[in-house]
């Protein structure tokens, strides 16, 4: 592909004195806030209507996730980055869960053996 | 209008966006991140590397939770407060995350307004962050006295596995150091906005890279990595 830049992308880099400073409308930044409100006081609720298993693990995780992304999302910017840098940060995490698989399985054999072997204590 | 300055604030021709700019900025002999500057991506390199030294910690507090034979102490009930004549579950860490939120949300009001070149709003927006982070660190250490004056131990407590104080201390304690120094910085930003050194450009002591509005943007990363980080701890530790 030709790097030639046409007049309409020069005017629009010039327009913007930052053409890449995240500037964005202020509302954008109140509707997260209150949303991450929300999700914090839901979260709370879980605890304190005292769902149990899986309903309670279920709910955690859905907000947990929700917060985090809204946060990294819209305040930290990543939905206007590039899939360069997006993809550079987001992906490398995705191996933590291979850990937590292998810490998992380690801690169950754990348990079982300090059952087995150290019945009462451990 | 072709040159990419070191904080990449110069004019670019179109590039591909999806997986082809993807793969397009990847490719050899240029700069990868080109929607961020150089600082930017520095920032969010150490973030990274800062998510694995969390994501360690509570993959750790997992392994000892899962593999211990003795009850895990209820965190509903050791983080109640007495108020009111009756014990509210959690309450302390409910109001934490509360503090911590609101925090976030006036970094990016003020990171908003660093853009739009208000050094007043600017300032008084890292001041109320900073302000709002210091009462999460004075709350923490509140928690912290109130649970080691009944037993708490990284060896042991009243209520059960002796691996909850460890996993407590560690954890809550390595994310207060991040808030305290999160303070620190933002009091610091807050100064250079005041004194105007982003509008001048001038060097900072430190790095003696010309002081720039983005600034504010990079210590917002911290701040909300900061957050979100909280919003794990609370999800894993506190809820779970």
């Amino acid at each position: 592909m030709p790097a030639s830049s046409t007049p309409s992308h020069e005017t629009a880099a010039r327009t913007t004195s930052h053409a890449e400073g995240q500037q964005h409308p202020i509302r954008v930044y109140l509707v997260v806030w209150f949303w991450l409100f929300v999700l914090s006081a839901c979260s709370y609720l879980v605890d304190y209507v005292g769902f149990e298993g899986y309903l309670r693990w279920g709910l955690i995780l859905v907000f947990m996730l929700l917060k985090a992304g809204l946060i990294m999302a819209v305040f930290m910017h990543m939905v206007w980055e590039r899939p360069a840098l997006t993809y550079a940060i987001l992906a490398p995490p995705v191996v933590i869960l291979v850990f937590v698989a292998i810490m998992a399985i380690e801690s169950d054999y754990t348990a079982l053996s300090r059952m087995t072997f150290f019945s009462g204590g451990g | 209008m072709g040159e990419t300055t070191l904080n990449g604030f110069g004019a670019k021709p179109a590039r591909p966006s999806g997986l082809r700019g993807l793969a397009a900025d990847w490719a050899s002999d240029q700069r990868a991140f080109k929607s961020a500057s150089w600082g930017k991506a520095m920032m969010w390199i150490f973030l990274l590397s800062d998510t694995f030294v969390f994501s360690c910690f509570l993959l750790a507090y997992m392994t000892v939770r899962m593999s211990t034979t003795l009850a895990w102490p209820d965190p509903s009930s050791v983080f109640a407060l007495h108020i009111g004549g009756a014990d509210i579950p959690l309450i302390l860490i409910a109001i934490m995350t509360f503090v911590l939120i609101s925090s976030s949300g006036t970094m990016a009001i003020a990171v908003n307004f660093a853009y739009r070149r208000s050094r007043g709003l600017t300032v008084l927006f890292l001041l109320l962050t900073a302000v709002l982070g210091a009462t999460f660190v004075g709350m923490q250490a509140f928690e912290w006295t109130k649970l080691i004056s009944e037993g708490v131990r990284p060896w042991g407590n009243p209520w059960g596995a002796p691996q909850f104080g460890a996993a407590f201390f560690m954890i809550t304690g390595f994310h207060g150091t991040h808030v305290t120094f999160g303070v620190i910085f933002l009091l610091i930003v807050a100064a250079k906005v005041w004194r105007g050194e982003y509008d001048r450009g001038t060097k900072g002591f430190f790095t003696s890279r010309p002081g720039d509005y983005e600034h504010v943007e990079i210590m917002g990363l911290y701040w909300h990595f900061v957050d979100l980080v909280w919003v794990f701890i609370f999800a894993f530790f506190y809820l779970w």
